[in-house]
């Protein structure tokens, strides 16, 4: 007897083994931790180095953005977010991985038709939907604001 | 060759192997069955300038070894029958251009090595050539550019999805005495049960496998108590298990004498690759080593081997669709 499409889901979801949450929890927990403490040990820094506040929150993202694609472009980052999940994925580090890895793979097929046109595959749609949605606040403000 | 029930083929002039190579990568030398590849190689770029250049010469060296061990010429090969997981085939094209030889393109996504044993057969044993070749491989790196995400993109994969063996089989048939011969070939329908996880192949697979295996059972009056061992191509563990329960619905236990390529290849918790292995390429080095060494050891004398295939496409994924499953069954002997 062939089981139904639903019979065969649930029979799929029996046997399928789960994620374990409670270590990516912890994983995820620890390294976003990590990095978030990382920055705001720079922030330290560069304030005592005598930098302005303006700059300094110019120059912490930078550095972020910079190591993140250092250690995509050295092949350790995937090794860490294998672990980490949102840990690394939800900081600014996962935005710089998103758009420094495709750059990286797809190369071969050219600087242009390749590296140029794939850069933003998968860093695109939150581009789209980030800019998209700081429009939109934006108008609710101005809107909000004639009142 | 004659027919045997509804889609089983059994062919009357042995057509037998006289060669077979496989080739894989690093990780797959690591694995268990490490000793028992023709060739590896360390770099997964395999000398050359992309990933998808690499599976080709993967495929071209399959060839070379499969000729040179059953001690014939390109020229004496009148049809190659290939296959491979890139679009439109270039693992295939590219890397099999310069031997000269009639040229099958097939794509049966993971179900290639026993789709183009099966088809290769068929053309021995009815006389329409007396050499052919199959092939196919898979590389993990291409596989994952084309399907899923760049290799140093950050992502964790699921419990349930797979590992792409880079790797190659190829085998050399013709007509020859005391060499392991294709009993019978049975082709598969697809199967799509609805599953839309692209990270639970071996799901999407299972009730392909299992119907092709039911049919092949019914078609030739045997059981599973009739063969040493069955084969499966790359369903891993979750795939097997729902096997076992399809096949258990109708009756059939198959647990213990069944192995999976996929589970076998690597050592899944070690070589973490969560379910286990997939790719044209599992199956083909699978079947190109440790099983047709067996098979000439004496170890199995009558065998099924069956690669499953999930024919699905990125764009399918995309707009939603479900991955319809696909198995071809060989009955593998030797006297």
């Amino acid at each position: 007897m062939r089981p139904s499409n639903k019979e065969y889901d649930e029979m799929t979801k029996r046997v399928s083994p789960p994620s374990s949450k409670i270590k990516d929890f912890v994983f995820a927990y620890l390294i976003g931790g990590f990095i978030c403490v990382l920055g705001q040990l720079l922030t330290e820094l560069y304030s005592f180095l005598g930098f302005e506040e303006k700059v300094v929150k110019m120059a912490v993202p930078s550095t972020i953005i910079f190591a993140a694609a250092l250690l995509t472009g050295l092949k350790i980052f995937d090794k860490i977010a294998k672990r980490a999940g949102a840990g690394t994925l939800v900081p600014i580090t996962g935005f710089a991985n998103a758009v420094v890895s495709p750059a990286i793979e797809f190369k071969s097929e050219g600087q242009v038709l390749g590296l140029g046109a794939k850069m933003f595959t998968i860093a695109g749609p939150v581009l789209v939907f980030g800019i998209t949605a700081s429009a939109v606040y934006g108008i609710i403000l101005w809107i909000a604001g004639m009142f | 060759m004659k027919k045997c029930g509804k889609r089983t083929i059994i062919f009357e002039n042995r057509p037998s192997v006289l060669g077979y190579a496989s080739v894989v990568g690093k990780k797959e030398h690591e694995g268990p069955l490490s000793e028992e590849f023709d060739f590896y190689t360390e770099d997964s770029f395999f000398g050359e300038k992309t990933f998808e250049k690499a599976e080709s010469k993967l495929q071209k060296t399959a060839v070379k070894i499969a000729l040179e061990k059953a001690r014939l010429d390109e020229k004496d090969i009148d049809n190659i029958f290939a296959g491979d997981l890139l679009n439109q085939c270039i693992g295939s094209s590219f890397g099999l251009k310069e031997f000269g030889i009639p040229f099958i393109g097939l794509y049966g996504a993971c179900s290639t090595m026993s789709l183009s044993a099966g088809l290769a057969a068929l053309f021995v044993d009815s006389g329409a050539a007396a050499h052919t070749v199959a092939v196919t491989s898979s590389h993990f790196c291409s596989a994952e550019r084309q399907y899923r995400f760049p290799l140093n993109y950050g992502s964790q994969r699921t419990p349930t999805a797979q590992w792409t063996v880079t790797g190659s089989g190829a085998l050399v048939l013709g007509k020859g005495e005391g060499k392991p011969y294709i009993n019978s070939v049975t082709f598969g329908e697809i199967a799509d049960y609805g599953i839309k996880d692209t990270n639970n192949m071996g799901a999407a697979m299972a009730p392909a496998a299992a119907d092709t295996l039911l049919h092949f059972f019914s078609d030739t009056g045997t059981k599973a108590e009739n063969y040493d061992i069955i084969f499966t191509g790359d369903l891993g563990y979750v795939g097997t298990n729902l096997l076992y329960e399809l096949l258990e619905k109708e009756k059939t236990d198959i647990r213990c004498r069944h192995s999976d390529c996929g589970l076998i290849i690597f050592d899944r918790e070690k070589q973490d690759v969560h379910a286990g292995a997939s790719g044209c390429g599992c199956s083909a080095s699978v079947l190109c080593s440790y099983i047709l060494h067996r098979i000439e050891k004496g170890d199995f004398k009558n065998i099924l081997f069956m690669s499953t295939g999930a024919l699905l496409s990125p764009t399918s994924s995309f707009q939603g669709s479900s991955i319809p499953g696909i198995a071809h069954l060989l009955n593998i002997k030797k006297d």
